[in-house]
């Protein structure tokens, strides 16, 4: 069945989401290793330089940039009356996404 | 087209073409000349009451209203019955599902009055009136609930034409069944479920939009939940 | 679950929304601005040792996190994996304060 762009925002949500939650406990990991001093986080923070690595991490940011996007539009839907305009908020949540990949790119 | 009934098969039919033919007078023809034994609904054939609803092309519509040459594809019209719903045979399922979920939902009104009563005054500029009065034209196709996958992955889900009438129950000052109503709406079967894929929005013949009764009735939970009532 | 705990449930899914989505904001431009020129563990230390300001909003965080995560997966562990009642429950409570110990052991690793 041919799906609306309001149904492909849902599933990008969604995939972002589950990837999110199964990558913030490496995420609390690494930093809890903070506890074991400077060096420790210096050598994960070595590690962290190589550029596949660096494409993960953009990929992370995406990811919860896509999921904020798709949040914000779930909760102008939920929250304010209703509008015909709030079926634009798909784009507006891919733009979001767009936006905060770019920025993080040139700054990488 | 299909036939059978949950186990069954698509059988193709050679049907002749006509200007301005629709779905359903494709459907008809098969009936009434090649296969008598084909099981379909209908009953005003002009858009009006909602029985002609199937899939076609994989698009839950109204078969009377669509007409060939908009969906036609290589000489070809695919034709099921609707989805998320038992098949009693061929194009024919069983509805009753689907209106037992309405009730549940308690999609019925209430009221508040007797007939010794005055007639109540509702404003149909009201806020709440115009509210109902976008969602009241729903006549029970199903098209929204075969449209709609969260009904397909949770069996309990009331689906978004039961909700959308508790919605329009719920902004019904005339209504007294607010409170038990709301209730009913509220959780992993309600409107809780919706993930505004918005579906049935797209799809629904009537161009009403269960997606905004479902946000309403997110809010008016939520605020009731609030107050204590729940 | 009843109609109200369903409801409670969703109330702090979308609470929990809101309060990430000014976190996520936070934390997003922190990263863009800290990346610049390299990041070392000193630079990041040098920011958050001692500092209670961090420590409270990553603790905010941490907690909006452990609430919304496991809400978030209830509903695609029931749509999608068909699993209901009270196990899912049970393992989404306890993924929720794996999240809030990890999370906060993070918090403080980068505080003291």
């Amino acid at each position: 069945m041919k799906k609306e762009s309001a149904y492909w925002v849902f599933v990008v949500h969604r995939v972002s989401g589950i990837a999110l939650a199964a990558f913030l406990p490496l995420h609390f990991w690494a930093l809890g290793n903070a506890f074991e001093g400077e060096i420790r986080l210096d050598g994960l923070l070595a590690w962290t330089e190589q550029p596949l690595v660096k494409l993960g991490e953009w990929a992370i940011v995406i990811t919860l940039a896509a999921h904020l996007g798709g949040g914000l539009r779930i909760l102008a839907l939920e929250f304010l009356p209703w509008r015909d305009w709030q079926k634009g908020l798909a784009a507006a949540a891919a733009a979001l996404t767009l936006a905060v990949g770019l920025a993080l790119a040139l700054s990488l | 087209m299909w036939k059978g009934g949950a186990e069954g098969r698509f059988r193709e039919f050679d049907v002749p073409r006509h200007p301005s033919q629709t779905v359903l007078d494709v459907v008809t023809y098969i009936q009434r000349v090649l296969d008598p034994t084909l099981a379909y609904r209908y009953a005003c054939r002009v858009g009006m009451c909602g029985s002609c609803a199937m899939t076609v092309n994989g698009e839950p519509r109204w078969t009377c209203r669509t007409h060939v040459d908009r969906v036609v594809k290589n000489d070809s019209v695919s034709v099921g019955p609707l989805r998320n719903l038992p098949v009693i045979r061929d194009l024919v399922t069983d509805m009753s599902g689907f209106f037992d979920k309405w009730a549940r939902a308690r999609g019925q009104f209430k009221p508040s009055r007797t007939k010794k009563d005055d007639v109540a005054r509702v404003r149909p500029q009201s806020e709440d009136r115009r509210a109902v009065d976008a969602g009241i034209e729903c006549i029970g196709c199903g098209v929204c609930y075969a449209a709609c996958d969260v009904v397909s992955w949770n069996p309990d889900y009331l689906g978004p034409a039961a909700l959308n009438r508790a919605w329009t129950l719920v902004k019904d000052e005339r209504d007294a069944g607010r409170i038990e109503r709301l209730r009913a709406v509220a959780g992993d079967a309600g409107c809780h479920s919706c993930h505004t894929h918005m579906s049935c929005t797209e799809r629904c013949p009537k161009k009403l939009s269960p997606t905004a009764g479902i946000a309403g009735l997110k809010r008016e939970v939520f605020k009731s939940t609030l107050r204590g009532e729940l | 679950m009843t109609p109200k705990e369903e409801t409670l449930l969703w109330i702090a899914q979308r609470a929990s929304a809101a309060v990430l989505a000014l976190c996520i904001v936070v934390h997003l431009a922190t990263i863009i601005y800290a990346v610049q020129g390299g990041l070392t563990a000193a630079e990041i230390l040098g920011r958050t040792r001692g500092n209670t300001a961090w420590l409270a909003f990553y603790s905010i965080f941490v907690l909006a996190v452990a609430v919304h995560a496991p809400i978030g997966l209830r509903s695609v562990l029931m749509e999608w994996l068909g699993w209901r009642g009270r196990s899912r429950d049970r393992v989404l409570l306890g993924l929720s304060v794996v999240l809030a110990w990890m999370g906060m052991r993070a918090a403080l690793g980068v505080f003291l």
